[in-house]
């Protein structure tokens, strides 16, 4: 009996533990998204993340969107001959990309790249009293640090999605008219004329949630990281876990919006 | 413990974590334009006293007024408005490491807009000679500076808009007792150049004699002593005494952490 009673007072503390980590994510998420809109603005904090967030991801990015298109027209070429429909492989190619591969791949390494490197930085601010020294000197930290960063997220991811998936379509053709030797016209046909505005636009909206959600965990695990070295450590592998879970998470729930009939 | 005229008043501020009290119900008056320094050891409640006042960590019970007004019932504006007013050093300078030295110092009259860009580059040049550091120091980052360069960039950022209420973290610790004794200089001149209200934290004796005009002593979240800086090294109260002298044995016993 008292080990029963005991078992539903820890499921009752980890439920209110989990509906408060919830509520403060909530509730941390709103500050830093008004701010947004809410002068003052910091437009060189803003140019900082832009370029810590989207130009400095680019080459990582780029690289892994052609590997991505190269791996996908040799695999699905292997696959769909088998049932003689080799064709298809350019329509293939094209689709997974600018609905799936694009976003989920550039957003994962934007997250081993960026939500690491968030989290440590406001991390180190928060345990070198930096954060409080930004509130005595009249400025709020959700809108100095957070805000800008949300923004250039928000931004950037979507940009970035759009090279790597011009450069994921274009390993898929190198390898397709390269190494399985496809009819160059007939392949760029299939691809413009399977691609639709549904599909590149559909991956870009989820850029940009996915470039909220990483600077979201970022800011908010090194804003309430604590105890020094150990304590940014363990915020900075938090928001890569926090924020690689909900890429996944939020992509099912994304095309199960745009693509579910 | 109570002055004419108190710059600021507290009254019954409590502040617990968990089941730790922290601060157990503090009364203490800062007058204008004198320097209070509060002793203690590590854990005493220093930090979290400075940081209940600045508005960084809200108490739990008690009455925080600042020229008269009641800081924790003040609205939100208000509440800015003082805090500009308030210039703080911390205790390991807290220098942003992604802006330059004169970046740091001229921040809080850039963030208030009291002036442009360039004109506050002059300023923190001038606030920079004032404790002693060279113009071209301002264009260094943090990172490149010694400990006590870095608390005179604190210092110069805490003064640089002239503010009337200053507080002091720890001002001398990890410092040799030279530059100490140069960084509670620097803090004497401008506080008193300034005409500013200044609380001190610290629990070096030599720099709470220095800086202070009075003191008081902190221990298990209560204050247990109040009277001049001049008399802390011959107080009479046995646990001053302890402290100051940094004897093992006295009233003040070290416990375990559990």
């Amino acid at each position: 009996m008292t080990a029963a009673l005991d078992f539903v007072a820890w499921l009752g503390r980890f439920v209110l533990a989990a509906c408060t980590a919830c509520g403060r994510l909530a509730l941390f998420c709103v500050s830093g998204l008004s701010h947004i809109v809410r002068p003052p603005f910091y437009g060189r904090m803003f140019l900082r993340a832009i370029i810590d967030i989207g130009y400095t991801s680019l080459p990582v990015v780029a690289l892994t969107a052609t590997f991505t298109g190269m791996v996908l027209a040799l695999q699905s070429s292997t696959g769909l001959s088998r049932f003689s429909a080799d064709s298809a492989v350019a329509s293939l190619v094209v689709l997974s990309v600018t609905r799936e591969l694009g976003p989920v791949i550039a957003s994962l390494m934007v997250a081993g790249r960026v939500g690491a490197s968030i989290a440590a930085e406001i991390g180190t601010m928060r345990v070198t009293d930096q954060i409080d020294a930004l509130s005595t000197l009249s400025t709020n930290p959700m809108k100095y640090l957070v805000a800008p960063r949300l923004l250039a997220g928000l931004i950037a991811l979507p940009l970035l999605v759009l090279i790597a998936d011009i450069l994921g379509v274009m390993g898929g053709f190198i390898i397709a008219t390269v190494k399985l030797n496809f009819n160059t016209q007939t392949y760029l046909r299939n691809t413009l004329d399977f691609i639709q505005t549904d599909d590149v636009v559909s991956g870009l909206v989820k850029a940009a949630v996915f470039g909220v959600l990483i600077t979201l965990m970022g800011c908010y695990q090194g804003y309430n990281s604590k105890g020094g070295a150990q304590g940014v450590g363990q915020a900075t592998t938090s928001a890569v876990v926090a924020a690689s879970v909900l890429i996944l998470a939020f992509d099912y729930v994304l095309t199960e919006m745009f693509f579910a009939r | 413990m109570t002055n004419a005229n108190p710059t600021i008043r507290l009254r019954g501020l409590s502040k617990s974590f968990g089941d730790k009290k922290v601060l157990d119900g503090i009364d203490l008056d800062v007058a204008t334009g004198t320097s209070m320094v509060v002793i203690g050891g590590s854990g005493s409640g220093k930090s979290v006293l400075i940081k209940c006042i600045l508005g960084l960590i809200e108490p739990d019970e008690g009455v925080i007024e600042i020229d008269g007004i009641d800081v924790l019932k003040a609205p939100r504006e208000q509440r800015m408005e003082l805090r500009s007013r308030i210039g703080m050093l911390f205790q390991n300078g807290a220098l942003f490491d992604s802006l330059t030295v004169w970046e740091n110092v001229a921040f809080g009259l850039l963030a208030q807009k009291k002036c442009t860009r360039s004109e506050a580059r002059e300023r923190a040049a001038g606030v920079l000679a004032q404790v002693g550091l060279a113009a071209s120091v301002g264009d260094l980052s943090p990172a490149e500076l010694s400990g006590g360069m870095q608390k005179r960039v604190g210092l110069a950022r805490a003064i640089a808009a002239q503010p009337e209420i200053l507080f002091f973290d720890e001002p001398t610790t990890g410092l040799d007792p030279i530059m100490g004794a140069v960084i509670d200089g620097l803090i004497v001149d401008c506080v008193k150049r300034m005409g500013s209200t200044a609380i001190a934290i610290t629990h070096d004796m030599a720099s709470a004699v220095r800086i202070g005009d009075r003191a008081a002593m902190l221990f298990k979240g209560r204050i247990v002593w109040e009277g001049l800086a001049s008399a802390l090294l011959d107080s009479g109260n046995e646990m001053v005494d302890q402290f100051t002298h940094g004897r093992r044995e006295g009233p003040i016993q070290m416990e375990l952490r559990k």
